[in-house]
């Protein structure tokens, strides 16, 4: 066991090597050449972090140059995918987004809010349960499933309209019971390996894990492309990977308890710029 | 039909060499692929591609079914003074697509 330890040791430390060589520390996100992205923000009251940085600082520079251009981001083609449903009339009503939300600009700032408190349902509302709300109850269409390419097209689409504005979700009030449980869930070791989120992401962020560097695992650039799967992905569907990375039973998405641990771990990221559409590996 | 997106700069000293980057959002139906019931589906894709600036023609482009989803095209040219690059997508069904550009030499 010593010596499985002292062996250990040494990948970390060679790990650490690598990693100096990888970052990419001094670049500076700019979109378009014009918009910029604090990509680091100090950190607020109370967290367990030093300092807040984007997962975009943990990429090489080619995949950071990706996010730097609209027309490099692929993001993009599914962003156009989001414009042509956001007007596409769907369901009994004969009603678009369109219809309602004339123009998707007036969703400015909805991303840096969520996820909030819903008063009539007393859950927590995500961008997910605002769009399926708005078709079954208004459009009286059939509900998007919570990661395939419509729903994900559309949230990309909205969450783009906040770009550059920072995070600010509220933790206190009616949502205080559910922030304290997405904290316990971040803290809490589960799964064969034994592992909590803040193990990786808190512990260890900046070194590598085999062959990918560890992040903060911020979620303000959600939706994201990944390169790995070459389309956008949802928060609960990251989520839900880093579970089974941990040999964990994920919970579902959409579930009570994902929703409590977006929250908590969309507050660890207040001050950050939303990224979304992002580029990550 | 599909949607162009073309990334070419907005002014170009005379005579610079400038790179356009074209990229469209087609689903490039190869025409090989068969549906549920194992019949093919019909080919589907952009066929052609052609560039002009001020009228003279810059490039132009057959596209065959082994190109990919939402193609990307990207070329470049010698601008000789200020004008409208005007780029045109061809589709099987004979639709077409058209993006200008125009680049003013200072």
């Amino acid at each position: 066991m010593k010596k499985f330890t002292r062996t250990l040791t040494c990948v970390l430390a060679l790990c650490t090597i690598t990693t100096l060589a990888v970052a990419n520390e001094d670049a500076e996100l700019i979109i378009n050449e014009e918009l910029n992205i604090s990509t680091k923000s100090a950190a607020p009251a109370g967290s367990a972090l030093d300092e807040l940085v984007s997962g975009w600082r943990f990429r090489i520079k080619e995949t950071q140059a990706l996010q730097m251009d609209d027309f490099d981001n692929p993001s993009f083609i599914f962003i156009e995918q989001g414009e042509e449903l956001f007007a596409k009339v769907d369901g009994s009503e004969g009603k678009a987004c369109a219809s309602c939300h004339e123009d998707v600009a007036s969703f400015k700032g909805l991303r840096t809010a969520l996820p909030r408190h819903n008063a009539s349902s007393g859950k927590l509302d995500t961008m997910e349960t605002l769009v399926n709300n708005c078709r079954t109850e208004r459009m009286g269409a059939e509900p998007w499933k919570w990661s395939k390419g419509k729903m994900t097209a559309m949230t990309s689409l909205i969450s783009l309209q906040s770009r550059g504005m920072p995070m600010n979700v509220k933790v206190d009030g009616n949502v205080a019971g559910a922030y304290k449980m997405g904290e316990e869930l971040y803290y809490t070791r589960v799964g064969q390996l034994e592992m909590s989120c803040a193990n990786c992401h808190e512990d260890n962020y900046g070194n590598m894990i085999r062959a990918d560097h560890l992040s903060q695992g911020q979620i303000n650039g959600f939706p994201t492309y990944r390169l790995k799967n070459a389309k956008m992905n949802s928060i609960h569907g990251r989520f839900k990977g880093c579970m089974k990375n941990i040999r964990a039973t994920p919970y579902k998405e959409g579930s009570e308890e994902f929703r409590a641990l977006e929250l908590y771990v969309a507050s660890r990221g207040n001050g950050l710029s939303v990224e979304s559409p992002s580029v990550r590996n | 039909m599909a949607k162009a997106r073309v990334k070419a700069p907005k002014t170009a000293a005379a005579g610079e060499l400038v790179t356009i980057k074209t990229l469209v959002n087609h689903k490039m139906e190869s025409g090989r692929r068969k549906d549920g019931d194992g019949n093919f589906i019909p080919r589907k894709i952009i066929n052609a591609f052609s560039a002009t600036f001020g009228g003279e023609s810059v490039v132009s482009a057959t596209f065959e079914p082994a190109i990919s989803t939402n193609p990307y095209f990207q070329f470049s040219f010698t601008v000789p003074s200020t004008g409208d690059l005007v780029m045109k997508w061809t589709d099987d069904d004979g639709s077409t697509v058209e993006k200008t550009k125009t680049i003013t030499v200072a």
